[in-house]
């Protein structure tokens, strides 16, 4: 799998998602600068990491979605590409226009950061094959926008067409507010575009791969993508 | 040429922020505040000095990028 990650000022989680690509890919990806006007060369997937691009003014993601590199980016998703959006990449592939809806403050105003839950919809997706449908994956989050929203006619679309990849649950997969860390429509976690190859999650699956992270819950995300890449091949 | 643009978040979208503020004032004792809802102003200063090319211009700012119009509304005016 050959993995591109963005790199726009303010991101600082590119590392981690290096590190994670590289562990279970086996291979080195590499990074695009925003104001780079194409990917590389046979690019299977595009990663847009978290961080804090343009120190999150205006609105979160809003500036990153304008880069030059986001034209390559678009134009990459719609001949068929894989591209994975996490925490601030989700905010900027909302801004972009490449998923619907926008991340908006969390419903309780505060800063979350630590593990949370979540329930994996459906396995039959590229972003979800590495694991089994109603599996509960345990992952970080670290965001203060991750409050998904859209209008009630787009929800009715994400769930009638089975979009919703990732939702906010219990321990035991039980969805409901208490489990809902953000206040998101719907726990939406994670969703995917109408065509399935852009997903935007909050969560940090990157952050969970290794032993030495006290879990490895998350590789299941990259080695599904390596293994659908594998099989189309 | 001076401008402004107002943008405010549509109706029946959960404002947070603007709720934390609303609750504050209340805890301050201002009184007859109903509801608050927060929003952004941008005063832009213009190159050129016509008014209807400035509404075009200002307009495709807000679309572009001042504005998400998933959630939010947006008002142009030229101040003169």
């Amino acid at each position: 799998m050959k993995s591109a990650i963005l790199v726009f000022p303010g991101i600082n989680r590119e590392r981690d998602m290096a590190r994670a690509l590289r562990l279970v890919s086996g291979r080195q990806p590499a990074m695009v600068w925003h104001a780079e006007t194409s990917l590389p060369e046979g690019t299977d997937l595009v990663v847009v990491p978290g961080g804090f691009s343009y120190g999150d003014y205006l609105r979160c993601g809003a500036i990153a979605a304008r880069a030059p590199v986001m034209d390559a980016v678009r134009a990459f998703a719609s001949r068929g590409g894989l591209v994975l959006g996490v925490c601030n990449g989700f905010q900027i592939l909302c801004e972009s226009g490449l998923l619907p809806g926008i991340l908006m403050r969390n419903a309780r105003l505060k800063f979350i950061c630590h593990d949370v839950h979540l329930r994996v919809e459906r396995s039959d997706t590229p972003f979800t094959r590495g694991y089994n449908a109603g599996q509960v994956i345990r992952v970080p989050v670290a965001h203060g926008e991750g409050n998904y929203a859209a209008d009630e006619e787009t929800v009715r679309r994400l769930e009638g067409e089975g979009r919703v990849l990732y939702r906010y649950c219990s321990p035991s997969g039980e969805i409901g507010d208490t489990h809902n860390i953000n206040g998101a429509a719907q726990s939406i976690a994670g969703i995917i575009n109408e065509r399935g190859n852009v997903l935007g999650m909050m969560p940090h699956p990157e952050n969970h791969v290794e032993d030495v992270m006290g879990c490895t819950d998350g590789r299941g995300l990259f080695a599904g993508l390596v293994a659908h890449l594998e099989r189309a091949a | 040429m001076k401008a402004r643009v107002t943008v405010t978040l549509k109706t029946g979208i959960l404002d947070p922020q603007g709720k934390a503020i609303e609750d504050a004032l209340k805890s301050l004792g201002v009184d007859g505040i109903a509801s608050v809802r927060q929003g952004k102003v941008f005063d832009i200063e213009l190159a050129g000095a016509d008014k209807a090319k400035a509404e075009a211009v200002l307009k495709a700012a807000a679309d572009k990028l001042l504005a998400n119009t998933v959630i939010e509304n947006y008002r142009v005016e030229v101040l003169g």
